[in-house]
């Protein structure tokens, strides 16, 4: 397979210098804030999280549209693979989020956080691709199918921010302002080396498990070529 | 430890955990493919052997 | 093109024609919808405001509309029937468009009976409700024609289609709800729109792929 992109190994000693720089960065660049006191520390890794988590999905996304281009077995495993980090990430960013919350205003989850609610319904909408692929039989049958799902994905992103942008507006919500702190630039520093240093290491995970995916698919040809 | 270095440090853990249980779950994959390539080296060389 | 709305004129009116002599699946939905509103009564607390209300209603419009879509795949999937389908189409996104319009024939007649059930029982319902409840129940069968022929593409597909379907519904209740408590319903109307618009657009292209084996 033509690899003009970066080595696994390169990839990921980089991906671990930048989570150092990140660590360094947040905690001993980075002034403490005003208004929040050290809770803020938490933005700097559960925005990075989710913007990551958005990535991996519209990279999903974009696979899957090859996969219905050019059927190609690949685009399948990379859309797969990506969907699955997306939904980790997700989940992290759920987590974190509710870490955050819990620091910020004392309650653990508040239907208020615009994005908090869009990440649940998104990580309901990717579990179901989950349950999705599983139910079908390997083959490009599967393949299609889950491409199309995970487009339909990337469609309701948006469609699900509106929706619940104008949801608040009969759910009452209480003052709670977004986590938009106006941030120095010593600050902005940081974010920037943290979203650089998630991304880095989402991309190495998704580079590892499509790996593991690959090799699972070239032995079962082996196994079928050795077994006639 | 106050309060928010707590939730700071819970954050930064569970992330650090997520990462953890996934190089363990990669790490089962990547026994049982050695397992398999191991058995499928030894169906290669059987037949090789047979001729 | 005439061929095309003759492909769906024919493929639409066979699948009404079956419920026509089977009537199992249009009673069944009417039956659920009043029984679900019936229930909620009494999941209401004694001083819900009419808002509470209107969100269970359309809890209830889209669990009847599963119901519907769930068992309008059931004869294709039953002797490759769906085999002969595809073959018999020229464009087979007219199979989606004839299921999407008979899924919601049953809907809206499930709707007839519930809408003024609902506003008997609970609260009334004013024109942009109703608009929002047109809009909406588009939406549901669009997305949901999509989501059964996905969902039977595998096992399970009873259980698999609710949940393909739930994360999709989000958008329509949002906005059907807003369409019924919200003083400015226009956006609400116009936001259906557009996921009608949006989602059909992607439904009817991408239908092609994923019914062929």
């Amino acid at each position: 397979m033509t690899q003009t992109r970066p080595s696994l190994p390169v990839l990921a000693v980089g991906s671990t210098a930048l989570m150092s720089a990140a660590l360094l960065a947040i905690f001993f660049v980075a002034e403490q804030d005003a208004d929040q006191g050290l809770s803020q520390k938490i933005f700097f890794f559960h925005v990075p999280i989710a913007l990551t988590a958005y990535a991996c999905f519209g990279l999903g996304a974009w696979k899957a549209l090859r996969v219905l281009w050019t059927r190609g077995e690949r685009y399948d495993l990379e859309s797969y693979t990506a969907i699955h980090q997306g939904t980790i990430f997700g989940a992290l960013t759920l987590i974190t989020g509710c870490i955050w919350a819990k620091a910020s205003w004392g309650v653990w989850w508040t239907w208020s956080s615009n994005q908090l609610v869009l990440f649940l319904v998104l990580f309901l909408f990717y579990c179901a691709y989950f349950m999705l692929r599983f139910s079908v039989e390997d083959g490009p049958r599967r393949e299609r199918v889950s491409a199309v799902y995970a487009l339909f994905g990337v469609a309701l992103i948006p469609v699900s921010f509106f929706a619940i942008r104008l949801a608040n507006d009969f759910i009452h919500p209480t003052v709670f302002t977004r986590e938009g702190p106006q941030m120095t630039g010593r600050m902005f520093l940081a974010f920037s080396v943290a979203w650089a240093a998630i991304f880095a290491l989402a991309y190495v995970m998704y580079r590892v498990e499509l790996a593991g995916k690959r090799t699972d698919a070239h032995l079962r040809e082996l196994r079928e070529a050795l077994a006639r | 430890m106050t309060a928010a270095e707590k939730y700071v440090a819970a954050t930064y853990g569970v992330v650090f955990l997520f990462v953890l249980v996934w190089v363990a779950i990669m790490a089962a994959k990547l026994a049982r493919l050695e397992r398999e390539t191991a058995e499928l080296a030894q169906l290669a060389r059987e037949r090789q052997a047979d001729g | 093109m005439n061929d095309y709305l003759g492909d769906v004129a024919a493929l639409a009116r066979k699948d009404l024609a079956l419920e026509l002599r089977a009537r199992d699946t249009l009673p069944a939905m009417v039956l659920f919808v009043l029984s679900t509103l019936v229930v909620f009564h009494f999941a209401l607390p004694r001083d819900a405001g009419d808002e509470a209300a209107y969100g269970l209603l359309w809890v209830a419009i889209v669990f009847t509309a599963l119901l519907g879509l769930s068992r309008a795949w059931v004869p294709e999937s039953r002797d490759g029937a769906i085999d002969a389908l595809v073959l018999a189409t020229r464009d087979r996104s007219a199979i989606w468009v004839a299921k999407t319009l008979a899924a919601l024939a049953f809907l809206a007649v499930a709707e007839l009976v519930a809408l003024p059930a609902f506003a008997l029982l609970f609260a009334p319902l004013d024109a942009a409700a109703v608009a929002g409840a047109a809009l909406a129940s588009i939406g549901l069968c669009v997305v949901g024609s999509l989501a059964a022929a996905l969902a039977s593409a595998g096992r399970g597909r009873e259980v698999v289609l609710p949940l393909l379907v739930l994360p999709l519904s989000i958008p329509l209740v949002v906005g059907g709800v807003g369409a019924s408590i919200s003083p400015q319903a226009g956006d609400y109307l116009l936001f259906l729109g557009v996921y009608d618009a949006v989602f059909a657009i992607l439904s009817w292209a991408s239908f092609e792929y994923v019914i062929t084996e």
